[in-house]
């Protein structure tokens, strides 16, 4: 059974602006994220039938959410990140000692190289790719594919709507790829190109992508989407997949949508 | 000067994913270039690959805009050290790990600024005045006990030659030997280049003289009159021989043969073998070369060409001397100081039907500047190449034909 952490919004809010989507103007209805995020635990848990671990939510900490930017987790292993800005580099040592007291071998990377997590690196089983420029640093790559014993192909996000290599790149389970192609420059989608056979590249239109289509949960033949994303979800349906829409408007104010409040255990 | 660069080191999965490719487009888009230093491709396909890149730029500006683009795909600066020096140890000894030059352009790191080395030139050392933040090259005969000379390889750069503007024979830059290459077309680049240099030198511009070291074989052959006609009509501003060049010059104005045989008739003339010494102890009776050309005793030819002109001469002189001449330096070391210090300046040079002082004069040249090898023998231009004057343009031709060619082609009408 696929097990996610993930982090209840009771202290969810935006008290800063650290992406394009973030307006301290555009206020958290904190009654409709509590019930969207309820919403999106019911389909994971029950429809997709993943395990949901939840860890505390620290006041002050508005992103802690967002757990795919906890860190990345291999096994016993958990990598925990670190965040580019100080807003959520206060997150750290929550996530690190939630890995601990699970019992995971934490690890880490020098504090000078940023790395947001699952956030930024996704992958198949062979093959991992990083996002880098906006927030990780490219150069913790090679050191977490040391770590891990993969290989990790960087590839730049372009768009400062898409921040994350999460909201516009989505690995499937099937070996399939929901992505956003525009995110990326022309080296970027030559080498996408050269990793995954066109039939199984799904290309999100841009206005699903910026409603977080990449930003879906993929667990064995379920895939769990934002909701109007029809494109996405006719796309992954001819594949065989079977999908979930889930409301989640109030956490795109933060610029995060299904994906960004979950993160793989294994 | 050579622009500025800077060594970065990229590291991860470089080649798969393009990034070594984005970098290395970055740079040349940007207006830079780049050369490509210990690639490791990773053996697996978790392995990572690394790549040692030194980035150039026309400005440090463009070179500084360069680097802020290709930071952020893990291009990250190598940490330069200042480079090392040493005292030498005593006079004419260099330091142990003494850093031994090339003939390209140079600059070592003093207090985290980068200074040009003065005086290229291969196989010297490099001695350095810290508080002036200057260096130069020095022989190893040269050093003084105690001056500071450059140890060890770190904070040393040495940039390779850039593909020049011009393009005619040189800008290759490359030492083809080949006695089947067309001698026209290179002949026709020489003297373009000639022409433009004295003009340059006319107008008192740097770098601008032509520097010619020769053999006697050059009187041999029969090219005294060409060459004269070069230097009278000043296409030629330095000259460096030995005492056979110049005997044997002298030789034919004063007797019309050639170590003994007639030029005109090709035989030779009874007692002939004698005519060199003879005109040897002339000179030597005048006093010096100068002197004879003054006093009308040596009329035509290409020291009188010289002296007439102005032409500095270095004669150097060997163990199979007669004589010597008056003004030949018998004493190799200093000999080749004195062609060290009036190589400053020259911005062409020209070796004929020498080896020795084609070897000799390529050993002092630095790289930058072009160099022309003309022998009738193909192991002349080889062996300059071999011993490292790549720059060198190796043309396999007899002396005379050279220089008659190379004169006509500047307008000499005999």
């Amino acid at each position: 059974m696929s097990r996610l952490l993930v982090c209840s919004p009771d202290y969810f809010q935006i008290d800063y602006e650290i992406n394009p989507w973030m307006r301290r103007a555009n206020a958290v209805n904190p009654a409709r994220a509590a019930g969207q995020w309820q919403a999106l635990m019911h389909v994971l848990a029950h429809d997709v039938g993943a395990g949901i671990e939840r860890m505390p939510p620290v006041e002050g900490l508005p992103d802690m959410v967002f757990t795919a930017n906890a860190g990345i987790v291999a096994g016993r292993r958990a990598l925990v990140s670190r965040f580019r800005y100080p807003e959520r580099q206060r997150e750290e040592v929550y996530f690190e000692r939630w890995f601990r007291e699970q019992g995971y071998e934490v690890l880490t990377l020098d504090k000078t190289l940023y790395f947001e997590g699952a956030g930024d690196l996704l992958g198949f089983p062979d093959t991992w790719f990083g996002g880098y420029r906006q927030r990780s640093d490219i150069r913790a790559f090679p050191r977490v594919g040391d770590l891990f014993q993969r290989e990790i192909i960087p590839l730049e996000l372009i768009d400062r709507r898409f921040y994350h290599l999460d909201t516009c790149f989505c690995p499937l389970s099937g070996g399939d790829l929901l992505y956003f192609p525009a995110a990326f420059d022309s080296y970027g989608q030559a080498v996408i190109a050269q990793r995954i056979p066109e039939d199984r590249r799904l290309a999100v239109p841009e206005e699903e992508a910026l409603r977080f289509a990449c930003n879906a949960v993929s667990v064995g033949k379920y895939v769990v989407i934002p909701a109007d994303c029809p494109r996405t979800s006719q796309l992954l349906e001819a594949r065989g997949y079977r999908t979930f829409a889930v409301h989640l408007d109030e956490f795109m104010k933060s610029g995060g949508a299904a994906k960004c409040l979950t993160l793989a255990l294994d | 000067m050579t622009g500025s660069q800077e060594t970065v080191f990229l590291q991860g999965h470089i080649i798969d994913s393009l990034i070594l490719a984005k970098v290395l487009d970055t740079i040349l888009m940007m207006g830079g270039t780049f050369d490509l230093q210990d690639v490791t491709i990773g053996a697996t396909r978790e392995a990572t690959s690394q790549a040692r890149i030194v980035v150039r730029a026309p400005s440090s500006r463009v070179l500084t805009e360069i680097l802020q683009a290709i930071q952020p795909h893990g291009a990250a600066i190598e940490r330069e050290e200042d480079c090392r020096f040493a005292p030498a140890p005593a006079a004419g000894v260099f330091p142990e790990e003494f850093y031994a030059t090339t003939h390209l352009p140079t600059q070592i790191r003093l207090d985290g600024e980068w200074v040009e080395v003065e005086g290229m030139e291969m196989d010297l050392g490099i001695s350095v005045d810290p508080a002036k933040a200057r260096a130069r090259t020095v022989p190893m005969g040269g050093v003084a006990a105690g001056e500071l000379v450059v140890t060890g390889r770190d904070g040393i750069r040495v940039t390779p030659l850039a593909r020049p503007t011009e393009r005619d024979v040189f800008g290759f830059m490359e030492s083809v030997v080949s006695s089947e290459r067309p001698h026209q077309p290179v002949i026709a680049d020489i003297a373009r280049r000639m022409q433009k240099l004295g003009a340059w030198y006319r107008e008192g511009r740097a770098d601008s003289k032509v520097l010619l070291a020769g053999g006697p074989a050059i009187v041999h052959a029969g090219g005294r009159d060409a060459l004269a006609w070069l230097i009278e009509a000043g296409y030629i501003q330095l000259l460096f021989c030995g005492n056979a060049l110049a005997a044997h010059d002298m030789e034919a104005g004063l007797y019309g043969t050639s170590l003994g045989y007639g030029l005109a008739g090709g035989r030779s003339v009874p007692h002939g073998h004698e005519h060199h010494l003879r005109t040897i102890n002339r000179i030597r009776a005048i006093g010096s070369i100068q002197a004879a050309v003054r006093s009308g005793v040596v009329t035509d030819g290409i020291m009188a060409a010289c002296v007439r002109r102005d032409v500095k001469m270095v004669m150097a002189g060997t163990i199979r001397d007669d004589g010597p001449l008056p003004g030949v330096l018998t004493d190799s070391m200093e000999a080749q100081q004195a062609m060290r210090a009036e190589i400053q300046g020259v911005g062409f040079a020209l070796l004929v039907a020498s080896t020795l002082h084609a070897i000799a004069t390529g050993n002092l040249l630095p790289a930058t500047i072009p160099t022309v090898c003309v022998d009738v023998n193909p192991a002349v231009p080889t062996k300059l190449a071999d011993r490292g004057s790549f720059q060198a343009v190796g043309l396999v031709m007899d002396a005379a034909s050279f220089l008659t060619e190379l004169a006509r082609e500047l307008g000499w009408r005999p």
